[in-house]
């Protein structure tokens, strides 16, 4: 009924966004949009590391933004500079020299642009191994240090004291965001997967009341914005990242609206 | 003594805390056995919170030595900002660091009288329904230690008394150490077991009765807190409502 590669990329998309929408609660929660955000960038170096040296995409991309991430720490503590200075100049930095390697690769015919915004037609099977292994992996992972993580999300210094190991689980939490941004710049693209990380978590904010349930509706608004966003992506020949975070977009605007409603009844 | 026999549960040795070469604390010593009640009085900026961040291992860097001989502590900050961003109910809040059943949680709601809050979302709770909220998540995991910094601010004068009274039961039921932290003397003197007194580093400290005989502590507090202790220490057979009426009890 689909083409193969059109299965392909709703397997991709359905298996990302179970796992966009309960990190995105946390960058949300943890204010790490920014920081996501940079991480992501830093992928078009970690892609270009992979054609030039033949390896897995992810795989690159996900060394690339550990080791930004890392960087991030040590400018941290050694320069003086605000965190969204050092982020600014991270992401752009390594996007910019990204590029410029990206330009003596002349022996790959390399689209750019389905880079940033990704491409249905590039998933293949491998990637859709990669995609459910690595996302149930990070699920895994998430769900196990879900306690101490949220602890110290509410409240650093109380989770210290109550022995929860802050430090330790927010690293894992950032190798977590990196190996997300390493699944998934295939299909969303590199300049949106921090609108699919935030923006269908930052709906679910409107209409939720705990943190669970904020998790489920935002799978769930990830969910509905991938399978939107790809049809409109096969009907109307658009890139398949900027329809699925349009997507995501509009249910932001109509959660707006019933936000309002359900606050006005209670008056 | 009858708390010979018992654990030891925190021991801070000599410590002692700087931020940018300033000295918050200079050799600082405590300890706190079992269902024993230590606290820690002083002016602002005596170095209170700081003690007792020291003692939790939340300031690691520091000269001296603390050791923690349990993992089952509950702690209430003098501070908490908890993010709006982040939609979170109080029964949510309660089992925060350790997973709780519900009775667990009903019953501590109900200890510090905001059960009926549960349901609430923390953001919408006034500044005295959280820290009894607070307390209640401090106390619902049962803690071996509790470390309570200013628990009572923003609570109203009669449930503040009632606070320290539970507080005061809690240690012996549990029988947990307890490190409090506090301004109202007069509360804390009748409540405790042993005071250290706070100036930077321990002014003086012993029982209640001794240190506030300290010149040290009249130096600190004026002659006035002194005479805290005759005033408080009867046995009381009443409670005072709001408005000064007495109301016998039960």
């Amino acid at each position: 009924m689909f083409d193969d590669f059109f299965v392909r990329a709703l397997i991709a998309g359905i298996g990302i966004s179970l796992v966009t929408g309960p990190l995105g609660c946390f960058v949300v929660w943890r204010r790490l949009s920014f920081f996501a955000g940079t991480l992501a960038h830093s992928a078009l170096l970690g892609v270009t590391m992979a054609l030039f040296f033949e390896i897995n995409i992810a795989f690159s991309v996900f060394i690339i933004s550990a080791v930004l991430a890392i960087l991030l720490l040590q400018l941290q503590k050694k320069t003086k500079l605000p965190n969204d200075a050092l982020l600014g100049l991270l992401a752009h930095a390594s996007l910019a020299v990204g590029l410029v390697v990206i330009g003596f690769l002349t022996s790959i015919r390399f689209d750019v642009m389905a880079l940033l915004f990704g491409d249905i037609l590039a998933v293949n099977q491998n990637d859709l191994l990669v995609i459910w292994l690595g996302g149930g992996l990070i699920l895994i992972i998430l769900k196990l240090i879900w306690r101490p993580l949220f602890a110290s999300t509410v409240n650093y210094e109380l989770s210290e004291a109550e022995g929860m190991k802050p430090d330790k689980f927010n690293a894992i939490f950032t190798i977590l965001t990196a190996a997300l941004i390493a699944i998934s710049i295939k299909i969303v693209g590199l300049l949106l997967i921090t609108g699919m990380l935030i923006i269908p978590a930052a709906t679910a904010r409107n209409v939720s009341n705990n943190p669970k349930q904020m998790v489920i509706f935002s799978v769930i608004f990830g969910l509905i914005s991938v399978l939107v966003g790809l049809f409109t992506s096969l009907k109307i020949n658009s890139a398949s990242g900027p329809s699925i975070i349009t997507a995501t977009l509009l249910l932001f605007i109509i959660s707006l609206i019933k936000f309002k409603k359900v606050s006005d009844l209670k008056k | 003594m009858e708390n010979k026999n018992k654990k030891t549960l925190l021991k801070v040795e000599n410590a002692s805390f700087y931020l940018n070469d300033k000295a918050l604390i200079k050799e600082v010593s405590l300890q706190i056995k079992q269902g024993e009640i230590v606290t820690l009085v002083g002016p602002n900026g005596s170095g209170k919170s700081t003690t007792a961040k020291i003692a939790l291992g939340i300031y690691k860097k520091i000269e001296g030595k603390v050791r923690r001989f349990t993992e089952r502590i509950g702690y209430v900050p003098q501070k908490i900002s908890v993010d709006w961003t982040l939609p979170i109910r109080v029964i949510d809040f309660m089992s925060l660091t350790e997973d709780l059943k519900n009775d667990q949680i009903n019953v501590a709601l109900n200890l510090t009288g905001v059960d009926h809050l549960k349901n609430k979302s923390l953001s919408n709770l006034s500044g005295g329904e959280f820290q009894r909220v607070l307390i209640a998540r401090a106390i619902a995991k049962k803690p071996e230690l509790l470390v309570l910094d200013e628990p009572v601010q923003g609570v109203d004068f009669k449930g503040e008394i009632a606070l320290y009274e539970l507080i005061k039961k809690i240690s012996e039921k549990l029988n947990c150490g307890i490190l409090l932290i506090s301004h109202d003397l007069h509360v804390v003197m009748s409540a405790t077991d042993f005071v250290i007194c706070l100036n930077g580093h321990v002014c003086c400290s012993g029982k209640p009765h001794t240190v506030v005989k300290d010149e040290k502590y009249k130096e600190l507090f004026g002659d006035r807190a002194s005479n805290i202790l005759s005033l408080y220490e009867h046995d009381h057979d009443h409670s005072h409502s709001a408005d000064g009426s007495i109301d016998p009890k039960k």
